[in-house]
Parts: C-alpha cells; sequence; structure tokens
C-alpha cells in the first residue's frame, strides 16, 4: 500500500488493522506514526482499537456441541479400524 | 491459538496416523468452533452445518497419509472443510453473493466526525475520540457480552474473520486460506468488523 502525501485522520483510521499487521511499506508506516505522534485523537483511536480486541480475545469461543463430539469420536474410531 | 511448531505438528500429523484418540478429539475442540462457523456460511442451517464438519473430517482422515506438509495442516484441514461446505451449499441450492456475506463498503469512523473537504484542515477530527476511563469496565461480563451481540450482528464473512482472528486466534494466512480471500480482503473485513466493535464500546464507555 502506497500513500502519497500527508494523512489526514480519516485516512489514518482506514489503516490501523494494516499498520497492526505489518502491511504498509516503511514509508507509510513512518508517516503513520509520525501523524500519530502530533495527533491525539488518532492516538485515542488506536489505543481503543487496541483495547477492543484485547476485550474480544477474552471472549470465550464455543464448545463443539458433545453430540457432533461423539459422532466424531465414532467417526475416529471406524476409520482406524483397517 | 499459535502456529505449530513444524516439528509439534509433524507429531500430530503422526498421532493422527498412529490412531491416537486423544490427539484427534483434542483437534476437533480446538478447530470445530472456526469449522462449525466456517460451514455455517455456506450452508442452511446448524445441523447441516455438524454433517459438513463430519464430512470433512472423514476426508481428512481419508486424505492425512497422504498429507505431504505443504501448507499447516490447520489450514489444510480448513480447505477440506470450505470445500466440503460450499460442495453441500451448492446441492441445497444455497448460493448467497459474496456481497450479502462481506457487506458493504463502510467507513470506519462516520464521516461526519472529521471536517469536511471546504475546512481548512480537511479529513481531521471535528469530534474526536474521547479517552475511555475507567479501563478496567472493559473486561466486565457486561462489555464482553455487548461485544458477542455486536459480533453477531455483523455480516456473516466479517463474523467470522473477527471470530477466527480475535477470539480464536488464528493468523491472517490461516483465516485468508480457509476463506478463499485474497489478503486485502481479508484484512478490509477484519478492520470493518473491528472498527463496528469499537464504535459499539465508544457508545457504552461514554
Amino acid at each position: 500500500m502506497r500513500l502519497d502525501r500527508e494523512l489526514n485522520c480519516a485516512q489514518v483510521v482506514e489503516l490501523v488493522t494494516a499498520y497492526f499487521e505489518y502491511r504498509l511499506s516503511a514509508d507509510d508506516a513512518e508517516r503513520f506514526e509520525e501523524h500519530l505522534a502530533f495527533c491525539d485523537g488518532c492516538s485515542t483511536y488506536v489505543e481503543q482499537l487496541r483495547a477492543t480486541i484485547a476485550a474480544t480475545g477474552r471472549l470465550r469461543s464455543e464448545d463443539v456441541p458433545v453430540e457432533l463430539q461423539d459422532r466424531l469420536l465414532d467417526t475416529f474410531r471406524a476409520w482406524r479400524v483397517p | 491459538m499459535r502456529e505449530l511448531a513444524s516439528t509439534e505438528e509433524q507429531e500430530l500429523v503422526e498421532a493422527l496416523r498412529a490412531g491416537d484418540e486423544a490427539a484427534f478429539m483434542r483437534l476437533v475442540r480446538e478447530l470445530g468452533p472456526s469449522m462449525l462457523r466456517l460451514a455455517r456460511l455456506f450452508v442452511s442451517s446448524q445441523a447441516v452445518a455438524e454433517d459438513v464438519v463430519q464430512d470433512a473430517w472423514v476426508a481428512v482422515l481419508r486424505g492425512i497419509d497422504r498429507f505431504e506438509a505443504r501448507s499447516s495442516l490447520r489450514t489444510w484441514i480448513f480447505r477440506i472443510l470450505t470445500n466440503t461446505a460450499k460442495t453441500r451449499g451448492v446441492r441445497e441450492g444455497r448460493s448467497v453473493p459474496f456481497s450479502a456475506l462481506a457487506g458493504g463498503d463502510e467507513p470506519a469512523v462516520d464521516p461526519d466526525r472529521f471536517l469536511p473537504d471546504d475546512a481548512r484542515f480537511p479529513g481531521h477530527w471535528a469530534a474526536p475520540p474521547e479517552r475511555w476511563e475507567g479501563a478496567e469496565r472493559l473486561l466486565a461480563g457486561e462489555t464482553l457480552a455487548l461485544i458477542e451481540r455486536e459480533i453477531e450482528k455483523l455480516p456473516p464473512l466479517q463474523a467470522a474473520v473477527i471470530t477466527m482472528r480475535d477470539v480464536e486466534g488464528l493468523d491472517a494466512d490461516e483465516v485468508r486460506n480457509a476463506l478463499d480471500l485474497s489478503e486485502t480482503n481479508q484484512r478490509v473485513l477484519l478492520h470493518r468488523a473491528r472498527s463496528k466493535v469499537r464504535r459499539a464500546l465508544e457508545e457504552y464507555m461514554r
């Protein structure tokens, strides 16, 4: 991804995931970081997105239904028997 | 969930080949939630999604002797699952256009919160986000329930991507391969999903 001028806030908020995933070029990452250094609004925004990811990470994934687990175990046993 | 080290993965493959029940069931429980969620994208009901997961495991076990580790084991299993689910979806006469699954093109933040084009600093914050006070509230059960509800409201593909990435901890390549998405699409879907969850939290943390 290549950005050709100074970033504004509306652009920065669209780049946060790309930044987190190291998908910005070195130049663009530098521009992104420069913007954050002087922009409180965007720093707060990025912090909030990090906090959002962390909070989402606290959700527990659902369990596989026990009945399905039993079926799969049967499948495995049937496969194992030659 | 982290990328299995290749020796660890090799051991897992050997354990499956050797008929190790405990290893199989661990993998079933680890990958099961993502597999069901993926299957559900392509078929009409939870019951059919469960059948798809079973069919996919049958295919995995049949193929495990020929698995050559060109991709990670998990990526390979997800590919089999997705193919199985797509085939089943077609047979059910269910074809949902990608756009319906992925949701529309929407900005991360309401454009009204930025200064207009004719302003001195167009695109800069007019209404910047306020710091979240009492960050411990973010981890309260009530907040987590809110996040869960927000994810359920997302277009299915966005919900699948954020769940696999941020709840189940799969990496970008695993999700991209499982869903047959380009690297960019995977990221855009994740970004939209995260942005919407943040927006809901912003309302709540006010």
